[in-house]
Parts: structure tokens; C-alpha cells; sequence
């Protein structure tokens, strides 16, 4: 199968282009497209297995699609053309692709070894060359942003979950990335300490970078998502604004995993 | 009683024996380590055949003694016209020998760093390299360290073994001037004296090491 014509969409910072992916016999996302405007928000739901992580690192390239592709800005996830033929990104290239991409896992993934100021300077320092006395005010600041200003010095062991999230968060942010993408950012944490880290992610959206939020707190993605996207078996089943996807969702899937959800969390709230 | 006076006559030439066993030892030891991370390093590699090339390295030489080995890099290396000084044998022998069983180390050390963290490095947009030498591998120091020292400890001691390629080391120069003297006692006596005093300090500095390493952890 060839590519269909490139319909020239520059507007989109983010397009997936009938992307699959399969892990040997397991087909993990089938003709996913997608496609996400500067300063957008999207959230991504669907039940567990349905391939939103797989999504979001074939985005980062940390997973290779099987088929179809992903453009950032235009320029192909992975491949660049290279006088006239498609020849996979070097090592060097794709590095610096990612320049542009923040990424937070659900499992923070601080750099023990280092504080957390030191944690948010890394990138700056080791990957952009600037001079610590450049890197440190502004890791100091992103560091207040997300409330930890107090915390600068402390390894990721002496945070809480919720604190090394934010911190991971303003790693990401000190690279200037244009993209951010969230992995079920608050599925590890204690559910007193999710609403710290929502309410960071809330500000980042305010200020108008553009998301990717793959999320369970349906909460979050109806307030803060200017669409959302649900996925089911490897497949986009409906996307659109959260109020007509939340309030009158038109599959009979994302009607029933609506209402999971919501028997869910009725359960968790119940006395 | 008069044999331990005399020993002060043997002193320089002993210090000059261990100032040769520390260059065995430091010598070997940098470049097993370099050989170590290299090949430790490539036995995860992508590709199946720099993986194979990296097992059949360590394989080989850790199958072999390293006497032999030796022997093989002073005497055997004639053959094809190359002729090792005994000290460039020996530093050369240990470290390829060394590199063979720290490959393993620093394999098990880079394992246990998880995954995670290579994947947060690279999307802060570090090549492959870049996240070995600023993410991965201060964090496998963490396991790796304790082995590096105990080699180091080792080394210090199998350096004897380079007396068989007639390296001018502590052993080396002991058993001369026994043969010389027939001071046996107060000779080897010394001799144990001076490695004492040279992997005490090694033991020391493998702890401060560790310490540093483990910053970040209790
Ligand atoms: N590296 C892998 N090898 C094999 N199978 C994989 C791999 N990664 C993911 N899968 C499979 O792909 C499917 C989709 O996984 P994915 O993690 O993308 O789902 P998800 O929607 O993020 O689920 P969750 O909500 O539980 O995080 C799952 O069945 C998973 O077992
Ligand atoms: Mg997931």
C-alpha cells in the first residue's frame, strides 16, 4: 500500500497517518489517524490495552509504527528524505527531533542520582550547551512554576510521587519542547496527590502548549481538552469536544466504557 | 638479628619493583576497564554479530589463563615479528585478560538500570551515547564499583604473575636478591609490608568511591 497523496496541512503540528503497529501476532494500533493543532489539547481515553501508550511513543519514536507514519510540523517521525528517497533518521537526527518533544511516564523516571534541580538543568546543560550560570535560573524558575522552588536540592528519593511529576515535568519544559506528551501522568500516585500535578498540567494548557494527555481522570480531559480521542482495540472509535464525546457519546463502546468509568469512580467516592 | 639491618640496603631496589608493580596494576587496570565498558556495553547490542564478537572476546579470554596469555603476547608475538617490551606484555595482558571478566560487570551494571531512565534521557534529546555516558553509567558505577575495586585488589596481586615474562616487579626483584642474599625472611617479609601498604590505600579509595556513587540513595 502507498501513501495517499500529502494533502498539505501545515496547521497541524502533530499527524498520524494511518499508523499501525504490531508487536509479532499482536496488532496493537490499526490505521490510527490523528491529527493535533498548535496550542490544541487532546486527551486520549479508552480501556486498558487499547494502545494509547503505543500511540504516544510511536509519536516520540520510541516505538516504531508497522505501518502508515507520524509527522511532526511536517517533517517524518523517523525517515527523512534524503535525495529523493526515504532513508531512516540517524541516531544524531532523531535526537535532535526529540529536542522538541517533552515526555511525562507514568513512572516519573527523575534521574536518582541527581537533585532535582539538577534533574531539570540536565537538559539544557548536557543537550542545548548552555553554560550552568544560564541553565540554573531558568531550572529555578521552572521549578517554582511547578511549585517546588523549596525543593531544588532534594534527590527524587526525598519527593513525593506527586513532587517528582512535577519535577519530571519541569525537565521536559526546560528543554522549550513544543509537544508534550503525557502518559497517564498521574496513574501512579496516591489520589491525594494527583490534583497537584493536574492543576500543573491545567497552567501548561493555559499557556497554550499543545498536549497530548493520555488520561483516566475523565474530570481532567472534559475541563482541560479541547477534544478528545477514544480508542478502543488499536482503533480511534470517536473523537470530538469532550462535552458532546462525554455527554452523548454516538458508539455503543464509548458508551459502555463511559459508564464503567463512571461506576468506577462512584465506587471509589461511595463510603 | 643482623639480616633486618641489611634490609635497608635492599629498600630501593624493593621500591623500584613495587613502582613497576604499580604501573602493572594501574596500567592493566585502565585498560580492562576501557575494554570492559566496550565490550560490556556491546554485548547489548542491536546487532546479533557485534554481539557475538563481543561474547567470543570475553568467552576466549576468560577460558584462558592468563599466565598463558602472557606467555602468548611476550613469546608468542615474536613469531609474527612483534616484540613486546615485559612490562608493555604484562600491562597489555592483564588489561585484554581484565576486559574479558569486566565485560560481564559492567553488563550487569548497565542491566540494572532501568529503562525508564534511557527513555527519559532520550527525550530530553540525547544521542544513544550520550545517555550510556551521562544517565546509564553513573548509575551502573552503583554496581559496577564494588567489583572494579576488588579487581583493582586482584590485580595488584596477580601482577606477580608478570615475573614469568621477567617483568622488573616486586616479586620479580624479591626473589633476585633472596637468591642474592639469602635474606628469605626479611625479604619476603618486607615484601608483604609493601603490598599491604599499597592495596590498603586501593580499599580505602574503593569506598570514598562508592560513597560518592551512591549519592541520591540510602
Ligand atoms: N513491547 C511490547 N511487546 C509486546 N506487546 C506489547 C508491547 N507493548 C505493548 N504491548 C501490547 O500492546 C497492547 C497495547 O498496549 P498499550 O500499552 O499501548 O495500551 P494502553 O492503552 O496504554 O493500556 P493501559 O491503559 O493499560 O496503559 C497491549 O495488549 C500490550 O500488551
Ligand atoms: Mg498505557
Amino acid at each position: 500500500m502507498s501513501d495517499p497523496p500529502l494533502v498539505p496541512r501545515p496547521e497541524a503540528l502533530v499527524r498520524a497517518v494511518r499508523v499501525g503497529k504490531r508487536f509479532g501476532e499482536t496488532e496493537v494500533l490499526r490505521d490510527v489517524d490523528l491529527s493535533v493543532q498548535p496550542g490544541e489539547v487532546l486527551a486520549i481515553i479508552g480501556p486498558s490495552g487499547s494502545g494509547k501508550t503505543t500511540l504516544l511513543r510511536c509519536i516520540a519514536h520510541l516505538e516504531h509504527p508497522t505501518s502508515g507514519h507520524v509527522e511532526i510540523a511536517g517533517e517524518r517521525v523517523g525517515a527523512v528524505l534524503d535525495r529523493g528517497h526515504l532513508r531512516p533518521m540517524s541516531d544524531r537526527e532523531i535526537a535532535r527531533l526529540r529536542q522538541g518533544i517533552g515526555m511525562v511516564f507514568q513512572r516519573f523516571n527523575l534521574f536518582p542520582h541527581l537533585t532535582a534541580i539538577e534533574n531539570v538543568m540536565l537538559g539544557p546543560v548536557q543537550v542545548l550547551r548552555r553554560h550552568r550560570s544560564e541553565a540554573e535560573p531558568l531550572a529555578r524558575e521552572l521549578l517554582r512554576k511547578v511549585g517546588l522552588a523549596h525543593k531544588a536540592d532534594s534527590y527524587p528519593e526525598r519527593l513525593s510521587g506527586g513532587q517528582q511529576q512535577r519535577v519530571a515535568i519541569a525537565r521536559s519544559l526546560a528543554m522549550q519542547p513544543r509537544l508534550m506528551l503525557f502518559d497517564e501522568a498521574t496513574s501512579a500516585l496516591d489520589p491525594e496527590l494527583i490534583g497537584e500535578v493536574l492543576a500543573v498540567m491545567r497552567d501548561l494548557a493555559r499557556d497554550g502548549m499543545t498536549m497530548l494527555v493520555v488520561t483516566h481522570e475523565m474530570g481532567f480531559a472534559e475541563d482541560v481538552a479541547d477534544r478528545v480521542v477514544f480508542m478502543d482495540h488499536g482503533r480511534v472509535v470517536e473523537e470530538g469536544p469532550p462535552r458532546e464525546l462525554f455527554r452523548a457519546p454516538s458508539h455503543a463502546r464509548t458508551q459502555a466504557f463511559l459508564r464503567a468509568v463512571i461506576d468506577r469512580q462512584a465506587m471509589a467516592e461511595a463510603p | 638479628m643482623s639480616g633486618w639491618g641489611r634490609i635497608w640496603d635492599a629498600l630501593p631496589l624493593l621500591l623500584s619493583g613495587a613502582m613497576t608493580t604499580i604501573e602493572i596494576t594501574a596500567g592493566g587496570f585502565l585498560i580492562a576497564v576501557a575494554l570492559g565498558l566496550l565490550a560490556g556495553a556491546l554485548l547489548g547490542a542491536r546487532s546479533r554479530a557485534v554481539r557475538a564478537a563481543a561474547r567470543v572476546y570475553t568467552d576466549v579470554f576468560r577460558a584462558v589463563p592468563v599466565l598463558t596469555q602472557l606467555f602468548i603476547l611476550y613469546f608468542g608475538l615474536v613469531e609474527v615479528g612483534v616484540r613486546l617490551e615485559p612490562l608493555q606484555a604484562a600491562i597489555l595482558g592483564f588489561g585484554i585478560n581484565g576486559g574479558a571478566y569486566l565485560a560481564e560487570v559492567f553488563r550487569a551494571g548497565l542491566l540494572s538500570v532501568h529503562h525508564g531512565q534511557t527513555e527519559a534521557a532520550q527525550m530530553l534529546g540525547m544521542t544513544r551515547l550520550a545517555v550510556l555516558r551521562i544517565v546509564v553509567l553513573p548509575q551502573a558505577m552503583r554496581i559496577v564499583l564494588p567489583s572494579l575495586a576488588n579487581y583493582a585488589i586482584g590485580l595488584l596481586k596477580d601482577s606477580t604473575l608478570a615475573s614469568a615474562v621477567a617483568a622488573p616487579e616486586l616479586m620479580f626483584l624479591a626473589r633476585k636478591l633472596v637468591d642474592r642474599t639469602f635474606l628469605g625472611p626479611q625479604i619476603y617479609f618486607s615484601v608483604a609490608v609493601i603490598y599491604l601498604a599499597m592495596s590498603l590505600p586501593l580499599a580505602r579509595l574503593s569506598r570514598l568511591a562508592e560513597a560518592r556513587a551512591g549519592r541520591g540513595r540510602r
